[in-house]
């Protein structure tokens, strides 16, 4: 029982090579079909995200060492040069496949360390590919433990639980001063790809009510009609400050647009609720000392900067506990992968041995004149109750011991030392 | 008399507090969730304990200020516990249980009672001091949160988040909290209040009403009005109404400390 991965990821391969390995839905299907269709693999699954694109199998029993054949079916299923993906793609076997699925599931391989979008598109995968019918006992076993991974990490480690990117600080930030950000309203200012970050977060979040203003109105429409958003006319500050908790603002221009005047008018105007300024322009679009008015809380680009470092550093003080879960989990798969093939060991040495017994009693009890039939049925049922004894004590032991599977590390070598090679299971 | 109870009241708080500080600090959910746990525990026995005490002396637990202290922290955590629950908010657990555990430990530390037993009895007697010892637990709670609404409110606009930070309340739920905890308190103390004059007047007794109690109890029941309203205006909203929200509960302090045991002619501990 073999397991195989195959695959390339933003460590190993320049955006160029990844985009060329990417599955999309119709591609993952018809790469697993084939894969099984051509008997390189007999359980398959495809995962594919804008940073790995990588191959999970289990091969037929007769075929040991199916990695480069997989290289090579990769090279041709995408029509890229083998070449080319010599030097991105990794293989990895067993123990190291599991141990890999596990650290990409608990986001430890992530571009982003601890990311939480990496969970979901393994579930999605084993999703698919389960629907399909290309996993067997042993990969549904094994992303069943993979997700269970993901899960652990997240919630027994703080390995994703801050924010990694300016964006999601500022929203994050915003959600220390007001909770639940469904009852709440924010006003961006710019349209620009900055702006849509924070406004795709704060959608995330729920935000009550969106509004853009931008000094292109056409540009604020687009990003306003995107997100269910509203349109403000660039300059009616009045208007657009009375009712805002968050402010965003990511515009071009050498001086600051809001000025503490503005932001004290606004202020006396919304009676004094909290009002959360990020400051994403650069030059600085908000007055420094807006930050000194009551009840105002502002951020700009490198305050924002600060605390992304900050969590960088948190979130890899995480990465030893996180990494005690994947191990544990590592051992559990392993643990179970031991019983079934030990099991299978057991099951087909107790097969040999029936029928060693059958041709023990046809070339040698048979042969002796003077036993009755009722002598050597006697004679067969006592080897049958020596047999059973030999062998079932072990095979219980086996299934009831996690210790003894874990010290059996060779598998293998019992197949080699008590069985044929075509009676190996 | 048997301290299990006692023994177990103070093994349950500290192990929750503990408890409540590594979920704080390292953001373990189970840690938070086994904090809970414990105080619920540290609730039940601390209970038994007050009622295996008042049996044992054959009196009210406010009987002295052993029972009132005792009963102060029971009824703070109670009141934390029911917050804690309602809100789904276990990072102020750290900040309220040393507050639970000085109360109870004081009470086991304060000096023997020579004081004549209080004069009056009875069902609205019980009342009116059970309600205005919650109401002052109550307000303990908002004096608490109000500390930890100013805490976060410094880090914030310091730009200074350290690691407790993100596992803070948001400002506007401490304050939303905090209000609670006043309300809670207001409604205590008004009816307690109104419950203490007429068991008073059923025990037919004539006090002077200038004693100095019940005018603390006025500036306290004003004071919390006030911060009420105040909590949701405009100019006060914020840091400025959880300031106030700790000024009155030095009030409450004094009321419970100074007043009761060096002026009120009426009232002891309570």
């Amino acid at each position: 029982m073999e397991i195989v991965l195959v695959g390339l990821n933003h460590r190993t391969a320049p955006v160029e090579v990844r985009e060329r390995v990417s599955f999309t839905a119709e591609q993952t299907q018809r790469a697993t079909e084939e894969l099984r269709a051509r008997g390189i693999l007999e359980e398959t699954l495809v995962l594919s995200t804008c940073n790995r694109s990588e191959v999970y199998g289990v091969p037929p029993e007769s075929s040991h060492g199916c990695a480069p054949g997989l290289s090579s079916f990769l090279s041709e299923f995408h029509a890229v040069k083998l070449d080319v993906l010599n030097g991105s793609l990794y293989h990895h076997y067993d123990r190291d496949a599991v141990e890999h699925l596990f650290r990409v599931s608990a986001g430890l391989d992530s571009m982003v360390l601890g990311e939480a979008e990496i969970l979901g598109q393994v579930r999605e995968a084993y999703r698919f590919a389960h629907e399909h019918g290309a996993t067997g006992p042993v990969l549904n076993r094994m992303f069943q433990g993979a997700l269970e991974v993901g899960k652990r990490v997240r919630t027994e480690t703080e390995l994703g639980a801050r924010p990694m990117s300016v964006a999601s600080a500022g929203v994050k930030l915003a959600e220390r001063i007001f909770g639940k950000l469904t009852a709440h309203r924010a006003l961006v200012l710019g349209a620009g790809t900055i702006s849509e970050q924070v406004v795709s977060q704060l959608r995330d979040k729920g935000i009550a009510h969106l509004t853009v203003m931008n000094r292109s109105r056409e540009r604020a429409e687009g990003l306003a009609q995107s997100y269910g958003g509203q349109v403000v006319g660039w300059g009616a500050w009045d208007e657009a400050l009375r009712t805002p908790d968050v402010v965003v603002s990511s515009v071009s221009s050498d001086e600051p647009v809001l000025l503490r005047g503005m932001i004290e008018k606004a202020m006396a105007a919304r009676g004094n609720r909290a009002l959360f300024l990020m400051d994403l322009g650069m030059p600085r679009n908000i007055e420094e000392a807006v930050g000194d008015l009551y009840n105002v809380y502002l951020y700009n680009m490198d305050n924002l900067s600060d605390i992304v470092n900050q969590n960088r550093a948190a979130r890899e003080n995480e990465i030893p506990r996180a990494e005690a879960i994947v191990n544990e989990h590592v051992g559990k798969f392993l643990s179970w992968q031991a019983s079934v093939e030990l099991v299978g060991v057991v099951e087909a040495l107790r097969s040999r041995m029936r029928d060693e017994r059958a041709a023990f009693i046809r070339t040698r009890v048979e042969s002796i004149s003077h036993l009755t039939e009722a002598d050597r049925l006697r004679v067969e049922s006592l080897m049958d109750e020596m047999l059973e004894k030999l062998l079932l004590e072990p095979a219980q032991r086996l299934r009831s011991e996690k210790e003894l599977r874990r010290k059996i590390h060779n598998v293998e070598a019992l197949r080699d030392m008590f069985l044929r090679h075509e009676e190996k299971p | 008399m048997n301290h299990t109870y006692l023994i177990s009241t103070l093994v349950a708080y500290v192990l929750s507090f503990v408890l409540y500080v590594l979920s704080l600090k390292t953001g373990k959910v189970l840690a938070g969730r086994l904090g809970t746990l414990l105080l619920g525990i540290g609730l039940v026995t601390h209970y038994f304990a007050l009622l295996e005490r008042s049996r044992g002396l054959h009196t009210v637990p406010y009987h002295d200020l052993y029972g009132s202290m005792s009963l102060f922290g029971w009824l703070l955590a109670v009141t934390y516990l029911s917050l804690e629950l309602y809100h789904q908010q276990r990072s102020v657990g750290a900040f309220v249980l040393p507050f639970i555990l000085v109360f109870f430990l004081a009470a086991h530390l304060a000096p023997p009672d020579r004081m004549p037993p209080p004069t009056a009895h009875g069902v609205v007697f019980a009342l009116h001091v059970t309600l205005s010892i919650l109401a002052y637990a109550a307000f303990a709670l908002s004096f608490v949160l109000s500390l930890i609404f100013l805490g976060e409110q410094r880090l914030l606009r310091s730009h200074n988040l350290g690691n407790v930070v993100w596992r803070l309340p948001p400002l506007e739920l401490l304050e939303q909290m905090s209000r609670s905890g006043v309300l809670v308190g207001l409604i205590s103390i008004a009816v307690g209040t109104a419950l203490g004059f007429a068991a008073f007047d059923q025990a037919g007794e004539h006090n002077s009403l200038f004693d100095p109690k019940y005018i603390i109890t006025l500036v306290v029941l004003a004071l919390y009005v006030i911060y009420f309203r105040l909590a949701k205006t405009a100019a006060w909203r914020g840091a400025r109404a959880s300031k106030l929200c700790i000024f009155n509960f030095v009030v409450v302090v004094l009321s419970f400390t100074v007043v009761n045991l060096y002026l009120s002619h009426s009232h002891r501990y309570f």
